[in-house]
């Protein structure tokens, strides 16, 4: 097992498998199939993401370096999460970007009844260790175990 | 770091202004800590700009919190632009692909807009991602704050017009104008628009301008590129034809990345004002050639099912075109299909512009012309046009970086567009 600290910037406990996209995460690409046509599992429809494409997303720790692409990104993340689409948590190598970070802000003061920990800043080792699989902890203060 | 809040800022958050307001007060306090703001300062700009124009059925969150906002009577203090809309009958499409359009996807649309009426739509001409655009009417000063969404347009309004606004995530944009204020940091800060990576263009041609923002994008995704060399190619004068270059490479820069300001040495507001003093320490650098512009072209994924099909539908406008373009292509058109020895368009062919602009054009005698190709023209957005699943199936083409990155539409470069289009590929 190894631990990464990270900042939080939503609050929640969660254990999750991982899922890991090396390059952005693309929302509106990834999402947009999944909360238009009703795929409960989210399946990622980025076709330039190789390392995401085509897999679920819900419950995931998903694990990424930033969200990239449309501004429409942040309302897009809110509504995956109102409506019970959303990864277990999301875990950014990098400091978080607007989008993402709007995303997040957006589900956390606006939606009652889902949690959904975001953490940033975990470094590049982070991203460079977890795998697709492994089983991952996020705590309250930002620790992010992975198994 | 807690940020620090004025008097009226404060008790807005305390509830001053209700319990609706306060969480949108909440919401950019959050938002703005998060990125190490120290203070909301003021919005500026005459007017918003909105990204989401679309009454999707399954975005209702949205809706519901739109709804919220309006039963509390809070509006924005600003008028606003937002995208394009999502139909137009104009735009081919069968029985079946209307009926998804029309019964299962946009069902929202007029209850949508309506909601966007009360909240302070400025007119109903008001859809386009190029709200910039003279004859849409909402072009910020250098220097103006802005609350505003849409990669193509922020990144558009930061570096070709200097105004400083992040990219801010739609419903965010709409409490930033509700409450006049946006959080300091990134974009907005002097720091924050320094660049951090160095991009010489080493071309022995024009690049194409949404491949070379790609290519740009894709290398220093939320960094703020300084570009070096392109003004060879697009000359030292904001004119017409550099502004409608920016636009397409812009859109491509947010897109397939994150950028949200470059400067174009020689050319854009603040590279003229401060030069290479905009360069950030340590700044990375990307040299641009002709080998990895064709490497960048070469390693987008063809997701057709048939990757030999025949185009069905040909898309130009992602972002919207500018009157300026309508013409050009006009006549380009016009030359191709003449040595081709053809009278109309081979592929159905959608150029798409802001309502304003459209009317513009129909004032001048391009318009007749355009139209005897049998190029249709819509003010509609591609990209929601090739949400719908049927669409999704039809081998589209388009010289959109942007539009290839969201949909299986498939791109070429303008040449090879003007080539499929009048000569059915052949060059």
């Amino acid at each position: 097992m190894k631990t990464f600290q990270g900042r939080v910037v939503a609050p929640g406990q969660v254990t999750a498998k991982a899922l890991v996209s090396h390059g952005g995460l693309n929302t509106l690409a990834s999402f947009q199939n999944a909360l238009q046509f009703g795929d409960k599992q989210a399946k990622c429809g980025d076709q330039n993401n190789p390392d995401l494409y085509g897999k679920p997303m819900v419950g995931t720790a998903l694990c990424l370096p930033q969200t990239i692409g449309s501004t429409t990104g942040g309302l897009v993340l809110y509504c995956a999460a109102a409506m019970g689409r959303q990864p277990a948590c999301m875990l950014f190598s990098k400091p978080i970007d607007s989008l993402a970070a709007a995303g997040a802000i957006l589900a956390d003061v606006w939606v009652d009844s889902v949690t959904m920990p975001v953490v940033d800043s975990l470094g590049e080792e982070f991203l460079n260790y977890v795998k697709d699989g492994m089983t991952i902890t996020v705590k309250e203060n930002g620790i992010v175990e992975v198994d | 770091m807690a940020m620090i809040l004025n008097e009226e800022q404060q008790a807005i958050l305390n509830g001053s202004k209700g319990e609706t307001m306060a969480k949108v007060m909440k919401t950019l306090v959050m938002y703005g800590e998060t990125f190490g703001a120290e203070r909301l300062v003021p919005v500026t700009s005459k007017y918003n700009h909105l990204v989401t124009s679309f009454g999707l059925k399954v975005m209702s969150p949205v809706y519901d919190l739109m709804a919220q906002i309006l039963d509390a009577g809070v509006s924005s203090s600003q008028k606003f632009s937002v995208d394009p809309r999502p139909l137009d009958k104009n735009v081919p499409a069968n029985f079946l692909q209307n009926l998804v359009f029309n019964k299962f996807m946009y069902t929202k649309q007029d209850f949508y807009e309506d909601q966007l009426e009360k909240l302070g739509l400025m007119n109903e001409d008001a859809f386009s991602c190029t709200c910039y655009m003279d004859e849409v009417g909402n072009k910020p000063q250098k220097g103006e704050v802005l609350s505003w969404a849409e990669s193509s347009a922020v990144v558009y309004a930061n570096s070709v017009l200097g105004a400083r606004c992040n990219r801010n995530s739609g419903i965010i944009d709409l409490m930033g104008s509700i409450v006049g204020y946006v959080p300091e940091f990134g974009l907005l800060t002097d720091e924050g628009r320094k660049a951090t990576w160095i991009v010489k263009i080493e071309t022995t041609k024009k690049p194409e301008a949404q491949l070379l923002g790609s290519a740009i994008g894709m290398k220093v995704m939320e960094d703020v590129p300084y570009v070096v060399g392109l003004d060879k190619w697009i000359g030292n004068e904001l004119d017409d034809s550099a502004c409608t270059y920016l636009k397409d490479f812009g859109a491509a820069t947010a897109s397939n990345g994150a950028v949200g300001l470059y400067h174009i040495a020689n050319l854009t507001p603040e590279a003229v004002e401060l030069g290479e003093s905009l360069i950030a320490e340590g700044a990375k650098e990307y040299v641009v050639t002709d080998a990895e512009l064709e490497r960048v072209k070469n390693e987008y994924p063809v997701i057709w099912k048939n990757k030999d099909a025949t185009p069905k539908l040909c898309f130009m406008g992602c972002p919207h075109m500018s009157l300026q373009q309508l013409k050009d292509w006009t006549d380009k058109v016009e030359a191709g299909l003449k040595e081709a020895g053809n009278k109309k368009v081979l592929i159905p062919t959608v150029f798409t512009a802001a309502p304003g602009v459209l009317k513009e054009f129909e004032k001048t005698p391009y318009a007749a012309r355009l139209k005897a190709t049998g190029v249709i023209t819509s003010y509609i957005c591609p990209l929601m046009y090739m949400n719908n699943p049927l669409c999704k199936k039809m081998p589209v083409i388009t010289s959109s970086n942007k539009l290839r990155t969201y949909t299986t539409a498939r791109y070429y470069t303008d040449d090879e567009i003007l080539a499929q289009i009048t000569k059915g590929g052949k060059n």
